[in-house]
């Protein structure tokens, strides 16, 4: 049953990435993408990542490919579709791409297989459980947090300020996060704000070799 | 059958090398940039099947930052993008040369 849903998850995220790479159609790719993105989500549900599963359905697929695909209609890309692949870069991608999975595959072929066995049949918090049991740390012991399910394991990491036992906090790069989707958000508006002044150069050359482009641009501008 | 860890790392690494393939082959910047999300997610699917096998779970906070920092990253490249068309009025990768002499 298990082995079902990860080969059904599998490959249809494989499919559907092969789909955004080989779509001439910019809109169906985003789509594709997005569906990816879900089956993803599905693998990480078998991974007992709840948490994360849910994270990537709210902001990859919702927020992030939204955004794509808002993009893709308000820059109206059909005009371009034509333009063919150059024959040698496409030869060029394949043999970086047999190249990188030889040696993902010579490396996979090395590991060990036991450990991997041995490690799948535990349950979350196992290890844990058994390696803290001496450790008391804030009011709520470690062990009792490993017995929990992932997303209580996530918050505990991400917010825990007692770091007195050696054990990684996650407090400072969590503020500087929101530090960088600060900047990032300026970033955006000071991008997009239009501005008054006159055009530079480039534009004008590019406006000359193509005059079609001028009743676009009104739509552009509100 | 039973899965293990190299299932889903040789899966990450197929999902890797495709996003690669379209950052190569296509010419679409935006294209490429959903690409570039895609080569995220592979390098995110590993991170969360190190940490379910290894049972350390400070790998999916690993890539709960990551996904919070490709979400700014992508705000901004399409604020780019955008920016970059209203200059051009082109978002493919052959128009853009202003850089090369």
């Amino acid at each position: 049953m298990n082995a079902l849903f990860f080969w059904l998850f599998s490959g249809g995220m494989i499919v559907c990435a092969l789909a955004v790479v080989l779509n001439r159609n910019a809109v169906a790719s985003a789509l594709c993408f997005t569906f990816a993105i879900v089956f993803m989500a599905g693998l990480f549900v078998m991974l007992s990542a709840f948490f994360l599963a849910a994270v990537q359905i709210l902001v990859t697929a919702g927020a992030v490919m939204v955004l794509f695909l808002f993009i893709i209609m308000l820059l109206d890309l059909s005009a371009m579709e034509h333009i063919p692949r150059p024959k040698m870069w496409m030869g060029c991608s394949l043999v970086l791409a047999l190249g990188f999975l030889l040696i993902v595959a010579k490396t996979l072929a090395g590991t060990p297989q036991g450990f991997v066995a041995q490690s799948s049949l535990r349950t979350p918090g196992q290890i844990h459980a058994a390696r803290n049991e001496m450790e008391t740390g804030d009011a709520i012991t470690q062990s009792e947090v490993d017995q929990r399910d992932d997303t209580h394991r996530i918050g505990y990491l991400l917010f825990r300020t007692n770091t007195s036992n050696g054990r990684t906090s996650y407090v400072a790069p969590f503020e500087i996060t929101s530090l960088l989707i600060l900047v990032a958000t300026i970033g955006v508006i000071v991008l997009c704000k239009q501005d008054e002044r006159p055009r530079p150069k480039p534009r004008e050359e590019i406006t000359r070799e193509a005059p079609p482009v001028e009743p676009k641009e009104t739509s552009l501008k509100t | 059958m039973e899965i293990t860890l190299n299932h889903y790392l040789a899966v990450a690494a197929v999902l890797f090398v495709i996003g690669l393939m379209g950052v190569v082959m296509r010419r679409n910047l935006l294209i490429i940039y959903m690409s570039l999300e895609m080569m995220l997610q592979a390098a995110n699917l590993t991170f969360v099947a190190f940490s379910r096998f290894n049972n350390h779970i400070d790998g999916q906070v690993f890539v709960f930052f990551v996904i919070t920092v490709a979400a700014a990253e992508v705000s901004v490249g399409l604020a780019l993008i955008v920016a970059l068309y209203r200059l051009k009025r082109t978002t493919q990768v052959q128009d853009l040369t202003t850089l090369k002499f």
